[in-house]
């Protein structure tokens, strides 16, 4: 829908009217208090007084004041020949502010497509041993990624930590670009129901815990090892995860929801929703290419 | 002439003295609050980690108390002090005057206990909730009654209304027909509604709202104060009749069609943001027509200034009334907008407008009042009135000067590319470049509220030293 549809056309024509006439008023009344001769009394005032000594001379309007009122006015009506403004009329220029966005969009895009095609011709692992190219990543990642990730890109609780090898779904060039296109929504289903009573919960916790020889406790650990299948289903049987579905390695001691007992027992009764945001439509191809190439880079030095 | 009955009739200037003792104990609670979140800007951690005073709960608190507190109880204390003297009579309705001081002062409180609590209606300046926005309205209704019934009966003869009372009358009146449109909404529980409005609609509604909150609550009411005590305070008439005339009419005109731009390059229609634009150019004589008139009421008595800080009061606020003015109407033109919007630089504008004009025009009228509703000659400590001038004074300079430089800086660096297209900074870099000036501004602050709470004990202390004084209505006289 533009900014010209209107629900009838009635509107454009009202609001043009009450425009011009308000325009053409504010003149009106400034012409009319102008030369308007108002009879002087001997004191220069009006005549009115009000609780004792208020007075009020009638000075005429400085004409400065008169020729800056006159000016805006004049401007005004030139404005809205050339721009939109009266209700459905698109102005002598025919511009909105999309096609302003749109211009500005296509002008930076040609400044910078040469240099962008250089990139997308190298592949990533050239990109990210190209100096430019990862200067120019380095500032894609601070102002789009940073905000999660962290400026050095060790990334907090919940937001990975980008340079430790440890990937959820996978670490090759090609996951890493469509990871960054797409988005990724990560999901953990509550699971104690399946796993059993809240003793259960916490066995299987501790056999978790013990897979990355975390301080666990072993009697605890032993008992749920059996329970353990039923996370086997994702994090595999050995645990060690599924870059498929994005489910962590659990023997590798990085924690991304928090470590020690008390955080897995809440992660198996509560599960989990995270998400990475897609940036496909917020960055260009080739832009994303660079970042990849600069993700990559993180941790292939 | 004579009078009717032998006990010549008073003045209500009871209802005067309570909101004048209430704007100024406001006054330095809002600024208080003001301070407060200004240093949490700079320190972060003196939110104490609490939602209560978390800077979200308390900037609309802020915001409430010194516009609706300070500023609406100075407002109802002038207008109901001016509209009286002006019309050589009691105040209309009785005990009705009563009941906007105690009325206003609960929804006052009631904002200051729901704020904190996190109930808000998310608009800005019209954050309170609905059972809250009821009794704004019947307050609001009462106040009307009050102010257009006392002109009804004015005794003056000459009929003529006084050019404050214009101003007086516009902004109650379009304060009535704002507040009730934007805060329609449909109660959802006690302390819980949503607005009538959808979208962009809403948007627009909201700052139709917001820019006339300044339009007519914030100027038009207090240009009604300074048309009385600026020719009061230097014993000269006012300059121009027939400029009050035009800038009056142009004013209340145009202000109604400036909010859109609020909502520049946003999803408010292209047309709509050129009319927003083009009348707040328009709007700009007209604002100025009220500084001239206030000015030049002064030519011939220059001097005075030299010795009376009262005065000094109100010829500065109009002199930070034409800067802001001046300012309001370059920032609404789309090119400068889209550097300015969203930076602190628009904070700036509004407290050049806000602590300049607005703060300083209330505490030269209320200056003006308080001695005489105590039956003084003068303020107890007239050197005080100077030392709270020039603390003001130095705040305001500070405060604009630090967030004007730290707008445009932050303009320049979030629209800062590299010729590979991408931002030259992060925006936690202009947040950081943003610290020293987020000091200076709490100095400013600072020296505004300590100006203030000068101004608190000086006024203590003249109420204290002399007592309520009723001053009858003088006869009206046979010929004028």
């Amino acid at each position: 829908m533009s900014d010209f549809d209107f629900t009838s056309s009635f509107w454009p024509l009202f609001i043009s009217a009450i425009t011009v006439l308000g325009i053409l008023g504010c003149a009106l009344l400034l012409w009319l208090t102008n030369k308007t001769k108002v009879q002087q009394t001997q004191d220069m005032s009006t005549g009115h007084v009000w609780d004792g000594d208020l007075r009020e001379m009638n000075n005429p309007l400085p004409r400065w004041w008169v020729w800056m009122f006159i000016i805006t006015i004049v401007f005004s009506v030139f404005y809205l020949i050339i721009y939109p403004g009266l209700g459905a009329y698109q102005g002598k220029l025919g511009w909105t502010q999309v096609n302003q966005f749109e211009a500005e969009m296509a002008k930076a895009e040609e400044v910078t497509k040469p240099l962008y095609d250089k990139f997308i011709a190298m592949s990533v692992e050239e990109v990210a041993a190209d100096e430019q190219a990862m200067a120019i990543g380095g500032r894609l990642f601070l102002n789009n990624c940073a905000q999660c990730h962290g400026s050095d890109a060790r990334g907090s609780k919940g937001f990975p930590n980008l340079t430790d090898h440890d990937w959820l779904y996978g670490g090759e060039p090609e996951t890493i670009k469509a990871t960054l296109t797409n988005g990724r929504i990560g999901m953990m289903p509550p699971m104690a129901a399946m796993v059993g009573s809240e003793d259960d919960v916490k066995n299987v916790a501790n056999y978790v815990l013990s897979l990355s020889n975390s301080q666990h406790d072993a009697a605890r650990a032993e008992l749920g090892k059996e329970k353990f299948m039923v996370c086997a289903a994702c994090h595999g049987p050995d645990g060690k995860g599924n870059q498929m579905m994005g489910a962590p390695n659990l023997t590798d001691g990085i924690w991304l929801h928090g470590a020690g007992e008390k955080n897995i027992i809440a992660m198996i009764n509560n599960g989990k929703m995270n998400q990475m945001p897609a940036q496909g439509d917020k960055l260009s191809e080739a832009q994303i290419h660079v970042l990849t190439g600069y993700v990559w880079g993180l941790s292939n030095k | 002439m004579s009078l009717n009955n032998s006990e010549a009739v008073m003045y209500n200037d009871t209802v005067v003295r309570q909101f004048s003792i209430m704007a100024v104990i406001w006054g330095v609670v809002g600024m208080l609050v003001g301070v407060i979140i200004a240093a949490q800007l700079y320190i972060p951690e003196l939110n104490l980690g609490l939602p209560w005073t978390s800077f979200g709960r308390l900037r609309p608190l802020h915001t409430n108390a010194v516009i609706f507190a300070f500023g609406g109880c100075t407002l109802f204390a002038t207008s109901y002090y001016v509209v009286q003297r002006t019309c050589q009579t009691r105040l209309f309705g009785g005990s009705l005057a009563s009941f906007t001081f105690w009325a206003w002062q609960l929804v006052i409180v009631a904002a200051a206990v729901s704020l904190p609590l996190g109930f808000t209606q998310g608009k800005e300046y019209a954050e309170l909730e609905w059972p809250i926005d009821i009794l704004i309205a019947v307050t609001w209704v009462s106040y009307a009654i009050v102010f257009f019934g006392t002109i009804g009966k004015r005794k003056v003869k000459v009929k003529h209304i006084y050019v404050a009372n214009w101003f007086f009358g516009a902004f109650i009146i379009a304060v009535a027909l704002l507040h009730i449109v934007n805060s329609a909404a449909i109660p959802a529980d006690f302390m819980k509604s949503y607005s009538a409005y959808a979208g962009v609609q809403d948007a627009m509604v909201q700052w139709w709202y917001g820019h006339n909150a300044v339009g007519f609550f914030l100027t038009a009411g207090f240009l009604g104060i300074m048309y009385y005590f600026v020719p009061k305070q230097v014993e000269r008439p006012v300059y121009s009749y027939r400029l009050s005339i035009v800038h009056f009419w142009a004013l209340i005109f145009t202000y109604m069609w400036a909010g859109p731009h609020h909502l520049h390059y946003t999803a408010l229609p292209d047309w709509t943001q050129s009319l927003g634009m083009v009348f707040s150019l328009i709007l700009l004589a007209p604002s100025w027509g009220g500084m001239i008139n206030g000015m030049m009421t002064m030519s011939g008595a220059w001097h005075k200034l030299r010795s009376d800080p009262i005065l000094r009061f109100l010829i500065v606020s109009l002199s930070f009334y034409g800067m802001s003015t001046f300012e309001g109407p370059m920032m609404a033109i789309k090119t400068v907008n889209a550097l300015s919007h969203y930076t602190d630089w628009t904070v700036g504008h509004v407290h050049s407008g806000a602590l300049g004009w607005v703060g300083l025009v209330s505490m030269g009228a209320l200056y003006y009042m308080i001695p005489r509703l105590f039956g003084q000659k003068q303020m107890y400590s007239v050197k005080a009135i100077e030392l709270h001038f020039w603390m003001a004074t130095i705040g305001i300079v500070l405060y604009i000067a630090a967030m004007w430089i730290a707008g445009v800086m932050q303009g320049l660096m979030w629209r800062g590319v590299n010729p590979d297209g991408t931002l030259t900074y992060t925006f936690v870099e202009s947040v950081k470049a943003t610290y020293p000036f987020y000091a200076l501004r709490l100095l400013g602050g600072l020296l505004y509220l300590g100006g203030m709470v000068v101004m608190l004990w000086n006024v203590l202390k003249t109420a204290s030293n002399g007592q309520s004084v009723n001053v009858p209505v003088p006869p009206v006289a046979a010929h004028a």
